[in-house]
């Protein structure tokens, strides 16, 4: 899962980024709006955080040029309680709204809903044969035993699973996993997807020759 | 509970006095037009007694006297035939008034018009009209008999008496009920009465004081409307007001009291309240949104901390990840403490509280110690600092003078481009010590110019937050300078620079 942090004061928007990688997930930073607006139309991302106070384009109006192309999910950080912006924040097109102060637990769980619920994924729990994935608690299980993965293989069987039943290219798995620092190394997926087949077992996810990965719904 | 109110109390008085006014008028109205009723009644009865045996007058007098036809006219006519063809002879006098009487009374009574006559001597019954009641009781003889010179006095004030015999008493008045009645005692103690039943008179009386009395009840009516329809305006625009003040009071300050028509003592007041309502809401508003920006400004930083301290605790840290997070935690803490500070001295000085001390000191002294403290900043970004210091004597509080100075100082060298310049002057003209400070940065929009010294007003919304600024220092520079009786102002030009103006009295 790849998400865009958008927030002007470098000390929150290092300890976002740093607490959302820990969390899996590949993260992009920009300090003000521009930035923001810039890379949250060119690249392909699961959730945006959005700081509404921003230098040069404010949050609104990141959020109202972003809704003419994208619909990718968008939490709006705000210092400002009143109902008025809460209202305003969700009638310009946000999915959720989060008042600062707030607990860095809350914002990653928000999180997890929001992209869960962008990819039709109403409950934490995906079960895929005798596999379970809890994307709550971020564990995985087999025949009830628990199965070690890193994090980057987590969120590479996450996004599989969420978008199970079809083909996933590997285009697509670079521009979610992968933040704009990694250095995309072709043969890493490989590795990330031999990994898991060794822990999940090989026909857990078949490769597409030519177009990608799949988890092939149960029958 | 209902007495309490205004239009009550002003309907009661206006309700009592009017009553009292009518009621006093048509007592009065109606005693005069009784008083003329019996007076009109009692000399008829006196034309009557008198035209019986009285002498006539001279020739010219019996039309005088009264025009039209006496009561019984035939009667009547013959007694007075008879008084003025009787002798002097009393006796014979008499005899022709006895006549007269009973011949009064073979004339129906409806000629009689109301009259009867009764005759007695020594209270014996000698003749009495028909249409007479049957028991006349005989008038008391309670006057003593008057003097020669007593009688002319007499109101019945006909001196022409026929009998040489002695004068009349003078005629006595009394009433019975409904019956009205004059009579007159002779000196023999022959008596004769005159009789009038009042019931047309006393019937038209009461329809007068019914007809005085529904009248009455009408100007009341109309009086206590009218009343009622002045109050009732008079006091609707301080029913509106209270309406209003009530829902201002009640937190809606955005009421105002409705005044149509300013050009009364309550529409001027209405106006003044509307003006005092507005002003308070513009406080209030005012006070909301400087405690709304305060809290907002705070909140960026606790965001900071807690997840900064949220995010080292999740798991097992480095060291020096630790020390990140925590250098992070005090860089918010250290904004707080500004923050807190600079709040803090806002409400100082807001509520007066602050003591600016009164003792001279040089205004070029202090900027130039100002301009020492911020070099460094200055050398950082390359800006170089141009001073142009005469000395500026002036009276008030030198530390708080460079916190003014250093405010302007540090915004110029903020704000600034790189490699910029900063400008700073003093000079005393005309006993005001004036201070310049001129920068060669972007410049302030004009739409953002008037709201610079406003509390956490800032022209490009974020930008100052990053560089750690609280966005009070102006506010605070111009509370410090107007409490010294100073001003502060700017002017700025787009593009090329904003240069700000202190002046305070020179010494």
């Amino acid at each position: 899962m790849r998400v865009l942090v958008v927030e002007d004061e470098p000390d929150l928007l290092g300890s976002l980024m740093k607490a959302l990688r820990e969390d899996g997930y590949a993260v992009d930073g920009a300090p003000d709006g521009e930035e923001g607006l810039y890379k949250a139309e060119n690249y392909e991302y699961d959730a945006l955080v959005l700081d509404i106070m921003l230098p040069m384009i404010d949050g609104w109006e990141v959020l109202r040029r972003l809704r003419k192309t994208k619909k990718t999910p968008v939490l709006m950080l705000t210092a400002r309680d009143a109902v008025r912006d809460r209202v305003r924040g969700l009638d310009t097109g946000a999915d959720d709204y989060l008042v600062k102060p707030f607990d860095l637990a809350e914002l990653l769980a928000r999180l997890r809903a929001l992209i869960r619920r962008a990819a039709s994924q109403a409950e934490p729990g995906i079960e895929i044969g005798d596999v379970v994935i809890d994307t709550a608690a971020r564990n995985v299980t087999r025949g009830g035993e628990p199965v070690v993965l890193t994090a980057r293989e987590y969120a590479l069987l996450e996004f599989l699973a969420l978008h199970r039943g079809t083909v996933v290219t590997r285009t697509m798995l670079y521009d979610h996993l992968f933040d704009e620092n990694d250095s995309t190394l072709s043969n890493l997926l490989d590795v990330h997807v031999s990994n898991i087949r060794k822990k999940l077992g090989h026909e857990f996810i078949t490769t597409r020759r030519g177009h990608g990965y799949c988890i092939e719904e149960p029958a | 509970m209902i007495f309490h109110s205004i239009r009550w109390r002003l309907q009661s008085w206006h309700g009592l006095i009017l009553v009292l006014v009518l009621a006093a008028f048509g007592y009065s109205a109606y005693s005069v037009a009784r008083d003329n009723q019996l007076r009109r009644i009692d000399e008829e009865l006196q034309h009557r007694l008198g035209s019986l045996f009285f002498r006539p007058g001279p020739p010219s007098r019996p039309p005088e006297r009264r025009a039209e036809p006496p009561p019984g006219p035939s009667p009547n006519d013959r007694g007075r035939d008879g008084g003025r063809e009787g002798g002097p002879d009393f006796t014979e006098f008499l005899s022709r008034l006895r006549e007269a009487v009973a011949q009064a009374g073979t004339v129906d009574s409806s000629q009689t018009n109301g009259f009867y006559y009764v005759l007695w001597q020594e209270g014996t019954l000698l003749a009495q009209s028909l249409n007479a009641p049957a028991d006349v009781p005989a008038p008391l003889r309670v006057f003593p008999w008057p003097e020669p010179e007593e009688r002319s006095k007499g109101p019945a004030g006909g001196g022409a008496f026929a009998g040489k015999s002695g004068p009349p008493q003078p005629p006595g008045t009394r009433e019975r009920g409904d019956v009205r009645e004059v009579f007159r005692y002779f000196p023999h103690g022959e008596c004769i009465l005159v009789g009038h039943f009042m019931a047309p008179e006393l019937a038209a009386m009461r329809r007068l004081a019914i007809w005085l009395g529904a009248a009455g009840a009408g100007v009341l009516l109309l009086g206590w409307a009218g009343g009622w329809w002045v109050s009732t305006r008079a006091i609707r625009p301080i029913e509106e007001i209270s309406a209003t003040a009530t829902k201002i009071a009640a937190g809606d300050l955005s009421q105002r009291i409705n005044a149509a028509d300013t050009d009364n003592e309550l529409g001027r007041l209405a106006g003044v309240l509307n003006s005092t309502f507005a002003r308070l809401e513009a406080a209030f508003a005012n006070q909301a949104r400087f405690t709304g920006d305060a809290s907002h400004e705070l909140r960026t930083p606790v965001s900071v901390i807690l997840s900064q301290t949220q995010g080292a605790l999740s798991r097992e840290r480095s060291g020096p990840d630790y020390r990140e997070a925590l250098e992070a935690c005090q860089r918010a803490a250290q904004r707080m403490r500004g923050l807190t500070e600079s709040l803090l001295e806002l409400a100082r000085l807001d509520a007066g509280q602050a003591q600016f001390k009164h003792e001279p000191f040089d205004l070029s002294q202090v900027t130039t110690d100002c301009i020492q403290l911020l070099r460094p900043l200055a050398n950082e970004r390359g800006i170089t600092i141009e001073s142009q210091l005469p000395p500026a004597p002036c009276v008030g509080d030198a530390q708080r003078i460079s916190q003014v100075a250093t405010n302007l100082l540090s915004n110029a060298i903020q704000f600034n481009r790189e490699h910029g310049q900063v400008k700073v002057a003093a000079r005393v003209e005309n006993g005001t010590a004036i201070l310049t400070v001129t920068d060669t940065g972007q410049g302030i929009p004009p739409d953002d110019l008037p709201h610079i010294f406003e509390r956490f007003y800032r022209v490009d919304k974020s930008r100052s937050r990053v560089q750690g600024r609280t966005g009070l220092g102006l506010a605070i520079a111009k509370a410090i300078v107007e409490g010294h009786g100073g001003t502060i102002e700017v002017a700025s030009h787009s593009g090329t620079g904003s240069a700000f103006t202190v002046r305070l009295r020179a010494r």
